[in-house]
């Protein structure tokens, strides 16, 4: 994973920058965490270790953490050259991660069986290059039988939404 | 031998039409979990834990244990047939195994990787069934700060037995621990972290983490890679099982000594994945044969395989006896006793004697089983990997939709798992280790209960996790696995460093 490489996309993203970022944003969490249990009580009460009194200590331990591995970052910045991704794969990784964003806003309208029935079937017809008769009917049949799984054998109902295009079974 | 009794009565327990059918139900699921990208063991079962709610929690633990045997059963067919690791402990597997498979020796190799699983996890469940009633017993007498010195030596041994940067074993740790504090103080009652939200009251759950960590990072890795799966056939026949049974009496000292290597790393939360390598380590060196180690070599499979499925059967001890599970499937299958209602540690060998033998009896049975169904089915599931990614990723980041969604039905939860995705593929690109994420975040309350007992106890002094010596030595233990890597490095001053052979491909974990 970390051999310096050079593929034919070009480089977009260098490891330590992502690196940098990563650690920072814990570092901004960890300070988040600090200042909060600070304000609910990070020292001893009456009754004893207040609410942040925990917390406090793990908070510490997540900045200084990060510090470290932010100041690492920044100092490798001039000789690290490795490749987080290149084009190509963070094409690739945007091709599964947008589609799942869209899917789950999706769900939160349309109810989850129908919303899945269209995410497989859009993304068999998009990057499988299916013909949409097939895609729908593969959607269609895997849904089914997440259904017959979740709420006939397990009885665990799932989402439904807005549409329901089961309740005419009664569920 | 009251052991014996009490196993006797376990399989009793276990032996119901439904629980069997429940067994291949689990080993199967399992098994196709292990072998497909992006769903593993502890991700699987978390997504399936769901689906047990309306059970009896033995049946319940019995499917999902069954789950988690099938899961690590079916990495080894994937590592083996296709060179693609399908967990992280198979890694090791396919050293030796795939260019077995390329030779045409796919049937045995096969046939001795699920073997020496099988070997393992028998020896690993022969060791709960008279340790842990020991460890639970001895357990009994812990108090608090008992306690939190065991949490702090599992953590601290995270950051000495790990690979990678300790810096980053401890960002992951704390990060966990932080969010495990999302959410109602369960003390005070005071809101802590949530920023005024109500839905973050209930805090984040440690299943979505799970899902979301594993199950949508994963997949983003495996598509960034553009899988093209290009695997040779399998055919088991009957013929080749049993000629490959007989090769497999030679190697009996490799399987002891992986089985060993296993156990410990299973019981101490090195997990499995170190496991494997470093008994795939040892056979290379100790065999006869260690040269040619890389080439496809039975011994070579047998020795990872053994392993890895020893930790992983092991990793279970803690879970029971103490409440602290050793590996993120453990600390699931520990959050699903939660769930139903059992409260894990020692106390649960007095009070629900008859789940937790039927549980280890289910270990027994669950393995046959499984040698059973990857035995006659390895050709079905093999050809589930033939299924384009196109198809596969879509399913597979359904199924961990519904997953999130059913732990509490709650839609929040679904954007947490994809938010969780994005963290678990940043993480696992820059070498952050997830367990020690997962299991921090599963044990946050508890530890922090610990903590603020013993605290309660010594009024703020810290010097009660030194007030006997069986508190002392542990919590000196925890401390010396805190600062090993800077022990480490001063020592590598002194002496010559050791070469870590496989350093390179063994993932951070």
């Amino acid at each position: 994973m970390n051999e310096p490489q050079k593929p034919p996309g070009g480089a977009v993203i260098r490891t330590c920058t992502v690196e940098a970022v990563v650690a920072s944003a814990i570092l901004v969490a960890g300070v988040t965490v600090l200042v909060e249990s600070w304000r609910l009580g990070a020292r001893w009460t009456d009754e004893g270790p207040g609410a942040g009194y925990f917390p406090f200590y793990i908070a510490l331990v997540m900045s200084a953490s990060s510090l470290g591995i932010l100041v690492k970052a920044l100092r490798s910045r001039r000789q690290d050259r490795d490749v987080f991704v290149d084009r190509v794969q963070l094409r690739r990784v945007l091709q599964v991660l947008l589609p799942a964003v869209v899917y789950v806003m999706a769900v939160q309208v349309l109810g989850l069986y129908v919303a899945s029935t269209a995410y497989i079937a859009v993304f068999m017809v998009v990057l499988g290059r299916y013909s949409w008769l097939r895609s729908i009917v593969v959607g269609v049949c895997i849904n089914a039988l997440f259904f017959l799984m979740f709420e006939v054998w397990f009885k665990v109902p799932l989402f439904k939404g807005m549409l329901d295009p089961t309740r005419f079974l009664g569920y | 031998m009251e052991e014996f009794s009490a196993l006797m009565q376990g399989f009793s327990v276990v032996l119901s039409p439904m629980n069997v059918l429940l067994m291949f139900v689990g080993i199967i699921l399992g098994v196709l979990i292990g072998v497909l990208p992006g769903l593993g063991g502890a991700n699987g079962v978390a997504i399936l834990l769901p689906l047990t709610f309306a059970m009896p929690p033995t049946s319940a633990i019995i499917m999902l244990s069954c789950i988690y045997w099938g899961a690590l059963f079916g990495g080894a067919i994937t590592s083996i047939l296709f060179n693609i690791p399908g967990e992280p402990w198979s890694v090791a597997t396919t050293f030796d195994g795939y260019p077995m498979a390329q030779r045409g020796e796919a049937g045995a190799a096969l046939t001795a990787a699920f073997t020496s699983s099988f070997i393992g996890a028998f020896v690993a469940v022969l060791m709960i069934t008279f340790l842990a009633p020991l460890v639970a017993d001895f357990a009994l007498k812990f108090g608090s700060p008992e306690f939190f010195a065991v949490y702090l030596l599992t953590f601290c041994s995270f950051v000495g037995m790990g690979k990678g940067s300790p810096l980053k074993i401890l960002a992951a740790m704390s990060l966990g621990f932080a969010l495990a504090a999302v959410g109602m103080d369960t003390v005070t009652g005071q809101l802590r972290l949530t920023f005024g939200q109500t839905e973050l009251m209930r805090g984040f759950d440690f299943l979505i983490a799970v899902i979301g960590l594993f199950g949508i990072g994963e997949i983003l890795l495996s598509m960034e890679e553009g899988l093209k799966f290009s695997g040779k056939s399998a055919k088991l026949d009957p013929g080749v099982v049993l000629q490959t049974w007989k090769r497999l009496p030679r190697f009996w000292m490799t399987s002891v000594r992986s089985s060993l290597v296993g156990i410990w790393m299973g019981i101490t939360p090195g997990g499995a994945t170190p496991a494997s390598f470093m008994s795939y380590g040892l056979a290379k060196k100790m065999s006869r044969d260690g040269a040619k180690f890389g080439t496809g070599q039975i011994e070579g499979v047998i020795a990872p395989e053994t392993a890895a499925h020893a930790a992983g059967t092991s990793a279970l001890l803690p879970m029971l006896a103490l409440g602290i599970p050793g590996s993120p499937t453990a600390a699931v299958l520990l959050g699903g006793l939660l769930i139903w209602g059992l409260q894990p540690g020692p106390l649960l060998f007095v009070e629900q004697k008859d789940f937790v033998w039927g549980l280890i009896a289910s270990m027994y049975l669950g393995n046959v089983v499984g040698l059973i169904v990857v035995l006659t089915c390895v050709p079905l599931f093999a050809s589930i990997l033939r299924i384009p990614f196109s198809i596969v990723a879509p399913v597979i980041i359904v199924i961990c939709a519904i997953g999130a969604y059913t732990v509490h039905s709650a839609m929040l939860d679904v954007w947490f798992m994809l938010g969780f995705g994005v963290v678990g593929y940043l993480f696992k690109k820059l070498d952050y280790p997830l367990a020690p994420l997962v299991l921090a975040l599963v044990l946050g309350d508890k530890a922090e209960d610990a903590f603020r007992q013993s605290m309660l106890m010594s009024q703020g002094d810290l010097g009660i996790l030194w007030a006997n010596p069986l508190v002392g030595s542990i919590t000196a233990l925890a401390l010396l696995m805190l600062f090993w890597p800077l022990i480490g490095t001063l020592l590598a001053r002194v002496r010559s460093p050791k070469v870590d052979e496989f350093g390179a491909q063994r993932p951070v974990d």
